[in-house]
């Protein structure tokens, strides 16, 4: 469909809008609107965005195709209860920054959400529309609505207001997403905050982990900057546990409370023969050289190298084992295998990142995981023994466990490997912090009604508690943080 | 947070000490510790540094470093006044300084820097000191004042005999490795070959040693894997699990095979970095 024809559809839909005479069977008639897109040849060769965003009439006309349910089903959907319904439905009466209003009663970060969230998962499983069509791909797409609105505030000036000065001072551990939420519901209760981040740029996993095609760094940093505007202090190449311990902040350094946002950085390993040879990465090295270092530009612009690899194999079927392989490719890989023991219906990862990948080219190779890694008299990764798997009994996950078929053995050469098989809680701040309760997985244990810790005056929230999980996840245990935190310095007044 | 440059000396050749405004890490620092810094915000490389000493009063560290890429040289070229953009730390785990009896402490090189605040704090617990200090060269031996000043015995060795004892270090070593009775505990920081080769020889005698490990790292607190070691077969992350290592247990080898994973395109960088001195003769 040309934007024109768009924008004939929009104005036929808009007249029947008005004269109330779109019923459910019309609105399924509409056509979902696509993203527009880079060509998969074209953005291989690139770091720009993949989705280049919806037009005002891509918008409009597929907020039409709400069907304005009763009940809003996608509400519930959504891990922070965003009313979903209502923003869609002032996206369709071209009502956007009535849209974003909405959105930012429960999320303070839309244009990140709009991008990354699952939605198929989430808002988009329970809508009715993709039910209809059995396809939550064929729902409302509530998350291009979301980005696109977000998108259009991006020049917005707006800085929340502060109440009065209250003269308490709030830690913040951690600039990703709930570290984020959690300053911004602090300082607007009128705390003195500081924001902690052991990098020497924030933004945590939104920026170290996620690409610029998929998150450009831009959005991330005006989150930050409008933190700053509203007074937070940000300090950066500060590690707690290490600068300052939690303690010492608490006691020494006047902190009266304290949110603890650190992630789960600590990337798992297969351990399995070979896996420290020269050319086997963990995502997180991969993806931080190349997104935080911008090794992409080494040579030209950036000091951090990053391996020059021509086949590549990345072990993994998550959001980061994806991130990976596309961030191979373009920085000109000629091969990239993406190898995963289960089957693509298991695949954690984003059905949109799944489809960009194949798109671009990344060959798949499922039912397969690697057994041993080979080296060269270099020390250097020449070839990976793989075996191959089928589906046997669910574990613990619910899904279906993979089994070993014996004797499949079979070598894929390749001078690189990245394992994106997941993360795990850092136990730094559990190391340095021995009143902290953690869970027998590495998270801190918290009150599920506060986000309090087992230490009075410290809450956490985000990957910490939770395990790697995403970004709305974190802000919402962010938000709820937050006000536990308020309550907590309110009630210390008395 | 500035980390002015306070005070800068050359050592050697192509070694360099600098005094910086850090006083969040000069606060919690302890011997045996090291900073991931880098020079600004733009396109600089992480790298890290052993702290070679600290002034919790003054709010300055000391770095000490040789010059032998791109980074090391653009540090090189700042002069008092100038800023460093990002200074992280203390990370890594503190040396664990106990009352071991005699130690001798093995410095090679530029690894005499790391090894000096350990060979201190060493000293001041009350062990018996004894430092076998070694470079190629008269030019390249650094710190020989200090490691004289809390040494009991000092030996100095240097490979081609323009100073002090013309030997490689493992051969001081192992003649007190015979001594009866031997040391209760050695330690060895330098060039990985030295430590290689100065563990072999304390394994030989059953001298528990400790080395401190300079791997590639990025972000140095546990969260890439990037400086990875086998150890006793197991991987450990140098940043989060080191620096220092029961050197027994370490594969060297493989070691020294990753810490050269970039040397052909960083030697061309550095190369392009020195050529970048006016490419039309302007500055001739």
């Amino acid at each position: 469909m040309t934007e024109n024809e768009r924008q004939e559809l929009l104005k036929e839909l808009l007249a029947k809008q008005e004269a109330e005479e779109l019923k459910p069977t019309d609105r399924y008639a509409i056509p979902p609107q696509a993203m527009p897109e880079q060509d998969p040849v074209v953005r291989a060769g690139n770091v720009n965005e993949v989705a280049t965003g919806y037009t005002e009439a891509h918008a409009r006309i597929e907020a039409l195709r709400c069907l304005r349910c009763k009940n809003a089903p996608c509400v519930k959907g959504c891990p922070v209860q965003i009313r979903i319904r209502d923003f869609v439905v002032s996206i369709a009466e071209g009502k956007y920054k009535e849209a974003l209003a909405i959105i930012k009663e429960n999320s303070l970060l839309p244009a990140v959400c709009g991008r990354v969230c699952p939605q198929e998962n989430q808002c988009q499983l329970t809508c009715t529309v993709g039910r209809k069509f059995k396809d939550p791909t064929k729902a409302v797409s509530i998350g291009r609505l979301e980005r696109f609105v977000a998108d259009l505030d991006q020049e917005a000036e707006t800085i929340p207001q502060i109440a009065a000065e209250t003269g308490k001072k709030v830690a913040i551990v951690g600039s990703g997403p709930g570290g984020i939420v959690a300053a911004a519901d602090t300082r607007r209760a009128g705390h003195d905050v500081t924001l902690f981040e052991a990098f020497h740029k924030p933004g945590g996993v939104m920026v170290y982990g996620i690409p610029e095609f998929r998150l450009p760094k831009a959005i991330v940093q005006k989150e930050i900057d409008t933190l700053s505007k509203m007074g937070v202090k940000i300090v950066y190449n500060f590690i707690v546990g290490k600068t300052r311990t939690i303690q010492q902040l608490l006691n020494d350094d006047g902190f009266d409370a304290i949110y603890v946002g650190v992630g789960a950085g600590l990337p798992n390993f297969m351990r399995i023969e070979g896996e420290s040879l020269v050319g086997v990465y963990s995502a997180n090295e991969y993806l931080t050289r190349a997104n935080l270092m911008k090794a992409y530009s080494y040579g030209s612009g950036a000091d951090t190298p990053i391996a020059r690899s021509e086949i590549v194999a990345v072990i993994g079927g998550g959001n980061v084992a994806m991130d990976s392989a596309r961030t191979a490719l373009r920085l000109g890989a000629e091969k990239v295998y993406l190898i995963y023991r289960r089957t693509e219906k298991e695949m954690p990862a984003r059905i949109e990142e799944v489809h960009h990948a194949k798109e671009e080219g990344i060959e798949f190779r499922i039912l397969q995981s690697p057994k041993r890694i080979l080296g060269d008299e270099n020390s250097h990764v020449r070839a990976i023994e793989c075996l191959k798997f089928e589906l046997g009994e669910p574990d613990d996950s619910g899904r279906r466990r993979p089994v070993p078929i014996e004797g499949s053995e079979f070598i894929i050469e390749l001078d690189t490997v990245i394992m994106a098989i997941g993360n795990k809680p850092n136990p730094l701040i559990s190391q340095t912090t021995p009143e902290l309760e953690i869970s027998k997985w590495g998270t801190i244990v918290v009150d599920e009604e506060t986000m309090a810790t087992s230490i009075p005056g410290v809450y956490a929230g985000g990957d910490i508690v939770s395990g790697a999980a995403t970004v709305i996840l974190a802000m919402g245990q962010g938000r709820i943080a937050a006000e536990g935190i308020n309550q907590y310095l309110a009630n210390q007044k008395q | 947070m500035s980390h002015k440059i306070v005070s800068k000396k050359q050592l050697s050749e192509d070694v360099f000490t600098a005094e910086i405004e850090a006083p969040l890490v000069a606060r919690s620092r302890q011997p045996g510790q090291f900073v991931i810094i880098s020079l600004n915000n733009d396109y600089a490389e992480r790298i890290p540094l052993t702290i070679a000493g600290a002034d919790p009063q003054k709010g300055t560290i000391s770095l000490i470093w040789q010059r032998v890429g791109k980074t090391t040289a653009e540090l090189a070229q700042l002069q008092p006044g100038d800023e460093i953009a990002n200074v992280a730390g203390p990370l890594g785990n503190p040396t664990d300084i106990e009352l071991f009896g005699t130690v001798v402490c093995v410095g090679g090189g530029i690894g005499l820097a790391p090894l000096l605040p350990i060979a201190e704090a060493l000293k001041a617990r009350g062990n018996t000191l004894i430092s076998i200090v070694g470079a190629r060269n008269k030019e390249l031996l650094i710190l020989e004042e200090d490691f004289t000043r809390i040494s009991d015995e000092l030996i100095i060795t240097t490979d081609d005999g323009s100073y002090g004892r013309k030997a490689l270090v493992t051969e001081p070593l192992k003649e007190i490795c015979l001594r009866d009775p031997k040391p209760n505990q050695a330690f060895a920081i330098g060039p990985a070959i030295m430590m290689k080769f100065c563990c072999k020889v304390t394994k030989e005698f059953d001298v528990p040693t400790q080395v401190s490990l300079n791997t590639i790292m990025i972000d140095g607190t546990g969260m890439c894997g990037g400086c990875r070691i086998e150890y006793a077969g197991q991987p450990k992350f140098v940043c989060v699990d080191g620096p220092e290592f029961d050197g027994h247990k370490v594969n060297f080898d493989l070691m020294m095979k990753r810490l050269s994973a970039y040397q052909a395109m960083e030697k061309k960088e550095y190369e392009r970095f020195k050529d970048g001195k006016c490419k039309i003769g302007l500055d001739q």
